[in-house]
Formats: structure tokens, C-alpha cells, sequence
């Protein structure tokens, strides 16, 4: 069977990139690090891929607001073939293909208007800004996924338990129509919740003060998963903050991370044809939605 | 032309940072601002058509969900009475302009220049109080900015703003001639008036340098001044400086032992303790055919063996001066500056693992009178903590352990110990990683920032001491993000082979980087009209001794130049070709083609007088001091939990971000709830394998006060046991798995030369420096540890007037070991109910020194003295019992004692501690609890493995008490309970301490 390609993005300070490799590989796939200027030069095409991702990191040393400057770029530059990459990332998507954006990455889809997207047209619906604590912090949160959003990561996990290490976190929505929609639509998919899995604004269980509660969206098809929550830091055991605990009372547990889940559900998935994938696929994809024409500024 | 472009918040969108700015305002200035709103003006100089700015305020820089823009005018409203505007100084960097340059290309699909300044941005803060120009000014001063870096204005806002730091500096590339045919008097003139830092032997060596008839000759015949430029002054300064020389670590001293009389002269402490003490190890592992230790002493920094597939680079430094004046720039370029010693050693290029760091600061509460130029040791706390934040955060490496120290004796001078390490592959294309081949005729890139009047005199001023006078031009702030694009791009070239070898731009510049790097090939011809600038017309001198930041020098063949050149260009990475390496002896440096410094590398190198010093030991007078009687243990246990040397770091910590690259396996803070403090940092080298290392940092300078030998070996002990507590093993010379163990011992100490008049106890403290290397040297060949690196910072004093505050002795030993399986590693916090507590190791009435005596404001005499042979038989038993996996927690015992540690045990677990020290013969109670002996452990283990432990433990081991499910501590003595208290109790005092 041929593997699952699964692209990284990396330059500019994203730096998160070889765990988010070693994840993918440890799920099964072929992992690829790729500078995103080798893209726009040419030297790589995304759609060789299969599911394209954007980690976390410093990109511009978070100048002008975190992810703002790389998400400009991503928008507004062309690639060497004189398109759009922005216009390439929409073909990407409505080739059915998956986007995965964590922490400064889930700061790129935001800022260039991918995700949410709930009014389809690519205009930047939410921001992700400065935590309410006024710091950068790195702690472990509990994270309730929400049963009704239909996305193949998250599919089977109920809670998760990973760390966030972010200054810019805060989740604020553009207006109550757009807030509405997204609760409507199911696409707030990871809350912070406290131990037991009730949603909570209490810091530090919620670390940043978000709207809703959000730690992560999906766009309408489900193909899209930013989050601020690093599932690439939880790839073994040995990666938990109380993990010699938790072998002293459970000597026979899996030495495998929580977060590997969502990367071996998403390779899982992709592998599956499409006529076996169950439920919790997207319910339909972008190019059978007439609504979904991309609009471009200008 | 110039357009500005201002961002503030919607009014909906609740001003964090403002709140933050009002909460310390109150709290460190006691200053009511009322409410106040923050904004960020872009100043534009480019020219641009009234719609590209649109364009770009709207897209480029505006936030649409939360963002008001303005364009040419000022957010106004009569709400805010003053307002404060923060500018950079001419000069100094400014990133987020250079990132708002590099967006408006992107957005308008321009290819303006980027490389030098054309956007210059301020932050503005409107005040909801009418404050009066001298209450602002201190707001500005002392929160929002440093007036070393900063521009403020401040008043009513009248919706106007002129300011541009643009720099302009008059034309002037003409080399000075040096004139030395002058007297004394006048020669230490011209070194304090160039700020040269050189003494009056050094110059007389220069002065007879510049009279030998051979050197005349040469200089005639390359049409040169017979007399020095100010150039050729500069780069004998920069290079003999102590900072680059190390003279006093190479002096000889005569020492004596005014207790003993025994008298020795010492030809350089450098020579006989450090480097002595690695060949011995170095010549043992030979010996037995395991020669790990690959580089040592030569190179940015000492290099061992992993495996046959990669090796370990790694090293400690200090950046102190800099961090005195401007705490965070000083910091974020003392971790940048030092993440660029392993990125620049051997051929360069290897992937950075990790940070540490350690730092001593004057306490928060600080309450003396500031001197001229002084920072509050608050402040200096906050601005570094800041700047390490950055520097690790930004760059994507994580910051795994560190330590704090306060002492008052660090208000004038702090100290900033930052350490990375990294990994490189064995070899890179073919080519053993660790050397450095340089030929005749390879060519010299500089690669990175640009170069700017910043740093110029750092490597002197950080030799000399801290006055109200410091050089402005010493401040410089790091650019974390140019810096991961330059390593980003040196790994990838490095693979390539592309790259011959590198070396870091630091302290001295290109005059240094080039300098010793011409020392393999034997010279260096640099043409330094061809070195990119950051603004117009810098002195050729400047340019060669500039410290501008964030740089490295490639050695590359010629051949590979073109390939090389168009990776850097697709990674937006800038390179030079600025000269190339020869074999003609000679550093010869030119502008435009003319000579401007031709100096003869056998006198630049090696020209430097030996210096003499004079050491003399006095054992200080102490005594035991009488306490009062009828202690209160539990209020003595909270104070103890909240002093500042024990107190919880997490508030520190959680702001490094210590687990990125997903590979750390032992995080400063673990646990249930994540709040118990461990010991040594463990991290897996790879995600296909449980090989990794263990990281700790020894470091009491408090012991100094009573006995510098016992301190440095303490410290050595410290960095050991923290290693040894989380499960590491201790060297085994016939080991055959290059399970090396490496140190980089950092010694900072305050000026001791002597000097009846400005430094009459200087030939005691030179004994103290004495003593801490015999301990180095006794501890290093007794467990065959190896320093693989190191530094020594001397002057670490604050001067101002006739007052003088200077740093008590300090050596930190940072030591790395390898671990064959990181998950056999243990944590320091209790794991259940039921499980047996015990003491490791003997408890001596050692209570000199220790934060229990300190609570009552006395010394003491008894100081806590390393027992060698004890401790390495104690260890031994411990590897073996972590081998049979019968330990189930383990925390090494330091400041605060055996109660301390429990309570750091127990602290952030579901669990309660009952303790029972009966057993303890003669010792006094504060002893048992309290006392600081070296080499001990609080250990629990599971009920079951109780034969096995004290079979194999026997006397090594006292059990003490058990875990329990009572949330509480308590502890009996004979019958008698003599502390109980909630351990959620103790937790808060513990956690409050620094806030």
C-alpha cells in the first residue's frame, strides 16, 4: 500500500517541525520537511502531498502579532509558476486534502482567513492574541473534544492531556453571528476543561482567557484542524509531566504518547479508501459546495 | 517623505498589557496611573503612494479583529491625560520594523531593501492620570524602558510625533595614527582614553613591538605608518583583553597559606587545575581504549564522543556586564551569544538540544540606597528573566533547568550563566564534524546581522569594571529571529559540505573571529570596505571590532562559494566575501585596499606580558552562633520554604518554554500537579531510541564565605548527585558505550589583583580563586570527570565613587552525562501511599552558611565539606539500587537540609509525610533538619523492596518515616512531635516567596 505523505512546513522560525515529523513517521506515514520557500521557488509542490502541516514556532519572532507576518506571505505571495499559494492551499483543500496548524501554525489559518471560514470566503474571522495572564506560558491543560465535530483527527478521543507553551492564545471572534455559527456548526472543537472534562474560563486550566473556551477549530468539511495544544509534544509516555507516577501505578501502560492518537487517526483515515471511511469523515467535500468559490480581495 | 501608520485596540478588546503596565507601576513604582491604553506607531521612510500605505496598514499590519488603524494621525481621547511614547535609540535594533519591511514586500510585491532600517516602530502608552514630567519620566525610565536604548517623550499628547532614530554619522573613514614614543603617564592615558583596558606593561609591549627594527622595515616596505593605527591598537586591545586572553587564569601566582606557611608559585591556574586535570582523565580513557573526549580547550566548545554516529557540543557562559545595564538585552544576548559557541565549533552547524541557566541576582526586596547607574535587583531579575524567555522561546530551544541565587553582593553585578548544548552528526560529508581545517587561500564569509557601531568594546568592558561611565555603545539586543534563520540555514549547508568549518562572531568581532580562526591557516587578509553595514560611514576600526550580534565566519573553498551564496539567498540569509585566509604570518586589514592593521599573528597571539600576582590565604575568624532557645519548628520551616534561595521558581520557569523539540523526559517541574522541583534535567537524544543525557548545574557560592575549597567542591558534588539522584551512573573509565560525563566550570570573581589602594583584600580573594581550582582539580581526577570547556569572568564589581560592591567568588560547574535508557530515570516527588522514606547518607553538624542560619542573620562556622570517598561509595549504591529498580523517588538534599527536601518531595503530591528522627545519636535537631552536609538523598521505596534496599544500602541508608495519605507533614523526635502542618500549607509559602 502506498504511504501516507505528510508535508511540514518549515523556515522563517517555525521550529516545532522534526516533532511534528517524528509524529507523522511513528503513525505510519512518510514525513517530509520542506522550507515553505522551497515551495514558492518551485522546488516542491504541496500537492504531492497528503496532508499538509504548519507547527509551532517563533515565525518573525512574533512581530506585528504572532503568525501575522507568515500568514501575509502565505497570502499574498506567488509562487514561482506565477500563482497564487494562497489559491494553491484552496486547490489543496478542495482536492479533499487535510491541513493540520498547530500553535503558531493554528495562527497562520486563523490570520489568513482558513479557519474558521464559516461566511466561505477566506476573510479573517477570529484572532489569536495575547493570553489575559500578560505571559508566555508553558503548561499542561486538560482538552475536551467535542463529540459533534465531524473531523477524522479527533476521531475516538474523548479528553486529551497536553501542553500548551504560547503567549498569543487568547481566541477572540470577530462578532455573535460568526461566534453563533461556529457553535452551531460544531467547529469549536477542543475546549479546555478541568480534570473531569468540565469546560472552564478558570485559569490556569484555561491558560489564556479564549472565547468559548476554544483551544482548536475545524472549518464546515472537517479537513481543517488548527489548535494551540501541542500534540506533537505528547508523542511517548515519557513526554507526560507525571509520567513515572502514573508507571509506579500502571506498570503495564503504553509507553505511546496521548497526542500520537491524532496523527494515527488522520494517516489512518487517509489511508482508508473512501468508500470504507466511516462517519466521522467530513460530511462533504469542498468541491461538491457551490458555496465554497474562493473570493479574493481585490 | 515618511508616513506613520499607528495600531491601538478596539475599545471592546480588552489591553492586557495595559493592565500588566498599570499593575506594575503600582507595585514596583508606586505609581496610580488609572487605565491605560497601548499602541504601536510604525514610522515609515520609504516611499510609497498614499494607496500602498493603505494597503498596508490594512493588510500587512491591522489585525481586523482587533485593531483600529490610523493613518498620518493619532488615536486621541481626552480620557488619557499624559502619554508616554518609548522610541529606539539611533541604532538600536529594531526587529519589528525589519519584519514590517520584509511583510509590505510580501503585500505589495515589491523588493525594497530590507537589510537596513527604513521602518522604525514605537510603542505609545496613553495614561488615564495627569501625571507630572517627572513621574513620567521615572515610568518610563524604570518600566517601560532603559534610557541606554530608549528615546521617550512624555507630557499632554498633542497629536504629534517627529522622532526617527534614523542614524547619521558624519563621513569619516580616515585611520588614526597612534603615536607611543611617550611616557608612562601618557601610555595608560591613551589606554583609559580608547578604552583600550590594557595596562602599562601591555603597552610598553606594544610600545616596543612598534620599535624593533625588523618590524619597521616591514611596515616601510607595505607602506605603512611606522608608528600603529588606531585599528592595529584596537585589535591588540580586543585580543589581549582579559575576556579573550585570559591573563589572570594564566598568570603565575605566588600563593601562600598564612595558616600553614606553605608558599608555592603557581604557573597558571588555567594550566595546572583545568587543563591538567582533563589530560590525566584524557590519558586514563586512552589508556583503556575508550577515549570519548574528542575536543577540549580549543575550539568554541569541547566536543565528546555519543556514538559512531554523532557527538555531544556543548557550552557554558556568562554574560554579566552587559546584563548590569541592560538586563534584557544583556541576557537575550548573552543566550544567543552562547547558543552560537556550539553552532560554531569544529565545522559548525550542529542541531541545538537544550539551554541552562543559572543566576544570581541582589534580592526583590532590595532596600538600599541605588548608586549612580545601579539597576534594582528587581528589575535586573525581570529583564533577564525576560531575555532568556526570548532567546530560548524564540529560537525553539528548549530551556531545561536552571537555578536563582540571591545575595546582596550581586545588586551591583549580576551574574548570567546561559549553557547550550547540541548534537552533530559524526561526520558531514565525509568530514569529522569537530575539526576545523582552514587552508591558504580559503575564503572568509561572514554570515548573519549586519554590523552597527553596537557592542564595540565589549570584549574590554566586560575585563573592567562597571562604573556610571560605561561605554552606551557596550548595550546591544539580540535578534533571535535572524539568528534561527542563520543556524536554520548553517544545518542545512553543513550537510552539503558547502561549509569548510565556522566559528561564532562574539565578544571582538571580526577581529577575533578572524583572528584566532587565522591562527590554523597562519594569517588573514580582510578587506573591510566589503563588511555590510547597518548605517552609512562606520571607522574601518569599528568595523573590524564591532559586536554587532547574531553574525558567524564561514570558511569556505572557493569552489563552493556560488552554491553556497544561493541556498543563503533563497533562506534570507545575507553573506560577505570579505577577504581570505593566508600563510603569511599576518593579520593584514584593509580598507579600500589600503593597509589599515598588519600585525605579526606570533605577536598578536602570544606578544601578551605574562602577568604576576600575589596570593595570600587568611582563615577567617568564626564561630558557631548561639541561637535562641525554644525554636518554633513550623514557623521556621514556613519562613525556610519561602526565603528566596528556596522558594518555588514556577512562575520563572512555566514562562521558559522547556519541553519544545518534544525530547525532554525531565522537565523542572513534574508531578501530579506538576509542581515538584526535580534535580538533574534528563532529555532523550533521538525519538527512535531511549539514549539521552542528564543536565545539571552545581553551583553554593555561600560556602566561599567560610571556606573557597569546600565551596568549589561542594558545587563539583552538587552537579554529581543531581545526576546521580535522577538515575545516572558515574564514570567508569573501562566503560565501553562512550558514557561520557562532561563539565564547563564557570569561575566569577570579583577583582583580585591587588591594589593597596583600590583593592587591598585582592591577594585574599586570588586565594580564594586558588582554592576553588585545587578543589576542581581534587574532584575532577578523583571521579575521572572531565572539564571539557569552561569560562572565567574576573571583574565582577560595581564601582561607584569610593563605593564598591562586589561578588562573593562563584564557580558553577555544569556538568552533561549520558543515560543509556531515559526511562529508567526517577523524579524527585513521592509516588504512594505506604512507601518507605529514608535518608541517604551521613548528617554532620554542618550548619555554616545555610539558609537556616541565615533566617537568623549569622554565618557560622561549620561549614559542609565534601567527604570523597564516602560519597562516591554512597553513589555507587545508589546505581546499583536504581539498576534493581528500587527506588521509587529520589531528591538530592541542598539548601534548607533534610526537612526542606522532604517537604520538595512532598509539595504538588496527594500525599503526607509522618517522619521519625530519632536515630540520629548526638546531632543536634537544627542539624538533623537543617544542616546542608553534601552528598545526601531523600529516597522512597516501595514496602516490598525493603530487604533489598537496606541489604544493599546497610548503613548508607536511615529509614526516616513514611508516605502517607494525611496531607500533612509531621515530625517526631523522641517521642515528641515537633512540626505539623498542612503540606498545602508549606505549598503556599513555598509558592509565594517570589511573588
Amino acid at each position: 500500500m502506498k504511504k501516507v505523505k505528510a508535508l511540514i512546513i518549515t523556515g522563517y522560525g517555525i521550529n516545532c517541525e522534526e516533532e511534528m515529523a517524528a509524529a507523522y513517521r511513528l503513525a505510519g506515514a512518510e514525513s517530509k520537511i520542506v522550507h515553505l520557500n522551497d515551495i514558492f521557488l518551485g522546488k516542491s509542490s504541496i500537492h504531492d502531498y497528503d496532508i499538509m502541516n504548519f507547527p509551532g514556532g517563533f515565525s518573525f519572532g512574533d512581530d506585528l502579532g504572532s503568525g501575522k507576518v507568515l500568514s501575509n506571505k502565505m497570502k499574498f505571495k506567488k509562487l514561482k509558476s506565477g500563482k497564487l499559494f494562497f489559491d494553491d492551499i484552496q486547490d489543496f483543500i478542495n482536492e479533499g486534502k487535510y491541513i493540520l496548524g498547530v500553535c503558531n501554525g493554528f495562527q497562520f489559518l486563523v490570520k489568513m482567513g482558513l479557519l474558521p471560514n464559516v461566511n466561505s470566503d477566506f476573510e479573517q474571522e477570529i484572532t489569536l492574541t495575547g493570553n489575559n495572564s500578560g505571559k508566555f506560558e508553558d503548561r499542561w491543560v486538560h482538552i475536551k473534544v467535542n463529540e459533534n465535530s465531524e473531523t477524522p483527527f479527533l476521531k475516538g478521543i474523548d479528553k486529551i492531556f497536553l501542553p500548551v507553551r504560547h503567549g498569543e492564545g487568547k481566541l477572540i471572534i470577530k462578532n455573535e453571528r460568526i461566534k453563533n455559527e461556529i457553535i452551531k456548526k460544531n467547529l469549536n472543537c477542543l475546549t479546555y476543561c478541568d480534570k473531569e472534562g468540565k469546560e472552564t474560563s478558570e485559569y490556569p486550566l484555561n491558560p489564556n482567557g479564549s472565547d468559548l473556551n476554544c483551544a482548536g477549530l475545524i472549518d464546515e468539511t472537517g479537513q481543517i484542524l488548527g489548535l494551540m495544544p501541542h500534540p506533537e509534544a505528547f508523542l511517548s509516555l515519557y513526554n507526560h509531566p507525571n509520567w513515572s507516577q502514573l508507571k509506579r501505578r500502571n506498570p503495564e501502560i503504553s509507553e505511546e504518547g496521548e497526542g500520537l492518537k491524532i496523527f494515527r487517526n488522520i494517516v489512518e483515515y487517509v489511508t482508508t479508501p473512501v468508500s470504507q471511511r466511516g462517519r466521522q469523515s467530513a460530511p462533504v467535500f469542498a468541491k461538491a459546495m457551490p458555496g465554497r468559490r474562493r473570493t479574493r480581495r481585490e | 517623505m515618511k508616513n506613520q501608520i499607528q495600531l491601538v485596540l478596539k475599545n471592546k478588546i480588552r489591553d492586557v498589557q495595559g493592565e500588566k503596565i498599570k499593575k506594575n507601576a503600582l507595585s514596583f513604582l508606586n505609581i496610580k496611573t488609572g487605565k491605560i491604553k497601548t499602541g504601536k506607531i510604525f514610522n515609515i521612510t520609504y516611499d510609497l503612494s498614499k494607496e500602498d500605505i493603505q494597503k498596508f496598514a490594512n493588510l500587512g499590519l491591522k489585525d481586523e479583529i482587533i485593531h483600529n488603524v490610523y493613518i498620518n494621525s493619532f488615536y486621541k481621547n481626552s480620557f488619557y491625560k499624559s502619554f508616554i511614547l518609548v522610541s529606539k535609540l539611533p541604532g538600536v535594533t529594531d526587529d519589528e520594523g525589519i519584519s514590517a519591511q520584509k511583510t509590505l514586500n510580501d503585500i505589495l510585491d515589491l523588493s525594497l531593501d530590507t537589510n537596513t532600517q527604513h521602518i522604525f516602530t514605537d510603542d505609545i502608552y496613553l495614561i488615564e492620570k495627569q501625571l507630572s514630567d517627572k513621574t513620567l519620566k521615572t515610568l518610563a525610565e524604570k518600566l517601560l524602558g532603559n534610557k541606554l536604548i530608549h528615546h521617550f517623550e512624555y507630557g499632554k499628547f498633542t497629536g504629534k510625533m517627529e522622532y526617527i532614530p534614523e542614524v547619521r554619522i558624519e563621513q569619516d573613514n580616515e585611520t588614526e595614527i597612534v603615536d607611543l614614543n611617550v611616557t608612562d603617564d601618557e601610555l595608560l592615558k591613551i589606554s583609559k582614553n580608547r578604552l583600550l583596558s590594557l595596562n602599562l606593561e601591555e603597552m610598553k609591549a606594544i610600545q616596543s613591538y612598534f620599535l624593533k627594527e625588523k618590524v619597521i622595515e616591514n611596515r616601510k616596505k607595505n607602506n605603512l605608518s611606522e608608528k600603529p593605527t588606531d585599528c592595529e591598537m584596537e585589535v591588540l586591545a580586543q585580543t589581549w583583553s582579559e575576556h579573550c586572553k585570559h591573563k589572570e587564569f594564566a598568570a603565575t601566582i605566588h600563593y601562600k597559606n598564612l595558616e600553614t606557611g606553605e608558599e608555592e608559585t603557581i604557573d597558571s591556574l588555567f594550566k595546572t587545575y583545568i587543563r591538567s586535570s582533563t589530560e590525566i582523565i584524557r590519558k586514563r580513557l586512552q589508556d583503556a581504549g575508550n577515549n570519548w573526549l574528542l575536543k577540549i580547550f580549543t575550539d568554541n566548545a569541547g566536543v565528546v564522543k555519543i556514538d559512531e554516529e554523532s557527538v555531544f557540543v556543548w557550552k557554558v557562559e556568562t554574560h554579566n556586564s552587559p546584563s548590569a545595564i541592560d538586563p534584557y538585552g544583556g541576557a537575550i544576548t548573552g543566550i544567543l551569544g552562547n547558543n552560537r559557541d556550539p553552532l560554531g565549533t569544529g565545522i559548525g552547524g550542529g542541531k541545538l538540544l537544550f539551554n541552562t541557566n543559572v543566576l544570581c541576582f541582589g534580592p526583590p526586596d532590595y532596600s538600599k540606597e541605588l548608586l549612580p547607574g545601579q539597576l534594582h535587583p528587581k528589575r535586573i531579575f525581570e529583564g533577564v528573566r525576560h531575555g532568556i524567555e526570548d532567546g530560548g522561546n524564540k529560537s525553539g530551544i528548549p530551556t531545561v533547568n536552571g537555578s536563582i541565587i540571591f545575595d546582596d553582593r550581586y545588586s551591583g553585578k549580576p551574574l548570567v550563566y546561559c549553557g547550550t548544548g547540541g548534537v552533530m552528526p559524526y561526520k558531514f560529508a565525509g568530514v569529522n564534524s569537530w575539526e576545523k581545517p582552514i587552508d591558504d587561500g580559503d575564503l572568509i564569509i561572514m554570515a548573519g546581522g549586519r554590523v552597527g557601531k553596537d557592542g564595540i568594546h565589549g570584549a574590554t568592558f566586560s575585563s573592567a569594571e562597571i562604573d556610571e561611565h560605561s561605554p552606551r555603545s557596550a548595550v546591544q539586543i539580540g535578534s533571535p529571529i535572524t539568528q534561527k534563520l542563520l543556524s536554520d540555514f548553517m544545518q542545512e549547508v553543513v550537510n552539503q559540505g558547502l561549509i569548510k568549518c565556522s566559528t561564532d562572531n562574539g565578544a571582538g568581532g571580526l577581529s577575533s573571529s578572524v583572528g584566532e580562526l587565522a591562527e590554523i591557516s597562519g594569517g588573514a587578509e580582510i578587506h573591510l570596505e566589503k563588511v555590510p553595514l547597518k548605517y552609512a560611514n562606520l571607522k574601518p576600526w569599528e568595523i573590524f571590532v564591532s559586536e554587532s550580534q547574531e553574525r558567524m565566519t564561514f570558511v569556505v573553498e572557493e569552489d563552493k562559494k556560488e552554491a553556497l551564496f544561493k541556498i543563503a539567498k533563497e533562506r534570507e540569509v545575507e553573506l560577505s566575501d570579505i577577504g581570505k585566509f593566508t600563510s603569511t604570518g599576518f593579520i593584514d586589514v584593509r580598507y579600500n585596499n589600503k593597509k589599515v592593521a598588519y600585525l605579526d599573528m606570533d605577536f598578536l597571539h602570544n606578544g601578551v606580558p605574562k602577568k604576576y600576582m600575589k596570593a595570600e590565604w587568611k582563615k577567617p575568624e568564626l564561630s558557631e552562633p548561639k541561637l535562641p532557645p525554644n525554636i518554633d519548628y513550623n514557623e521556621i520551616l514556613l519562613n525556610l520554604m519561602g526565603s528566596y534561595n528556596i522558594c518555588s521558581r514556577e512562575n520563572v520557569i512555566r514562562q521558559y518554554d522547556h519541553e519544545v523539540k518534544g525530547k525532554t523526559i525531565i522537565k523542572p517541574l513534574m508531578g501530579k500537579s506538576g509542581k515538584s522541583p526535580q534535580d538533574a534535567a534528563v532529555m532523550r537524544l533521538d525519538f527512535d531510541s531511549f539514549e539521552g543525557i542528564a543536565i545539571s548545574n552545581g553551583i553554593c557560592p555561600k560556602f566561599g564565605d567560610i571556606d573557597a575549597y569546600e565551596m568549589s567542591a561542594g558545587a563539583f558534588d552538587e552537579a554529581i548527585r543531581q545526576i546521580i539522584s535522577v538515575g545516572g551512573k558515574l564514570p567508569d573509565i573501562n566503560d565501553k558505550s562512550n558514557r561520557f560525563w562532561t563539565v564547563n566550570d564557570n569561575f566569577c570573581v570579583p577583582d583580585s589583583a591587588f591594589d593597596s589602594g583600590n583593592n587591598p583584600d585582592g591577594k585574599q580573594k586570588l586565594a580564594k580563586l586558588v582554592q576553588m581550582n585545587k578543589a576542581l582539580f581534587d574532584m575532577s581526577v578523583f571521579y575521572n570527570i572531565p572539564m571539557t570547556s569552561g569560562k572565567d569572568s574576573m571583574k565582577n564589581d560595581f564601582k561607584a565613587g569610593k563605593i564598591k560592591i562586589s561578588i562573593p567568588p562563584t564557580i558553577l560547574y555544569s556538568m552533561v552525562a549520558k543515560l543509556s535508557d531515559v526511562r529508567n530515570t526517577i523524579t524527585s516527588n513521592f509516588k504512594a501511599e505506604g512507601d518507605l522514606i529514608y535518608l541517604l547518607g551521613e548528617t554532620y553538624d554542618e550548619l555554616g552558611a545555610s539558609e537556616f542560619y541565615k533566617l537568623f542573620d549569622k554565618l557560622g562556622a561549620n561549614v559542609p565539606k565534601v567527604r570523597k570517598e564516602d560519597a562516591k561509595r554512597l553513589y555507587e549504591k545508589v546505581i546499583k539500587a536504581n539498576g534493581q529498580n528500587l527506588i521509587e523517588s529520589c531528591h538530592d538534599i541542598s539548601d534548607g537540609g533534610l526537612a526542606v527536601a522532604v517537604c520538595e518531595s512532598a509539595i504538588g503530591t496527594e500525599f503526607g509525610v509522618e517522619l521519625d528522627l530519632t536515630n540520629f545519636g548526638e546531632l543536634s535537631l537544627n542539624a538533623i533538619l537543617f544542616s546542608e552536609s553534601h552528598s545526601r538523598f531523600v529516597v522512597s521505596i516501595n514496602p516490598e523492596n525493603r530487604d533489598r534496599f537496606e541489604r544493599l544500602l546497610s548503613s548508607d541508608a536511615m529509614f526516616i518515616g513514611k508516605v502517607n495519605l494525611n496531607k500533612k507533614l509531621i515530625v517526631n523526635q523522641s517521642g515528641k512531635k515537633i512540626i505539623e502542618l498542612e503540606i498545602e500549607k508549606l505549598r503556599e509559602a513555598w509558592d509565594e516567596g517570589l511573588k
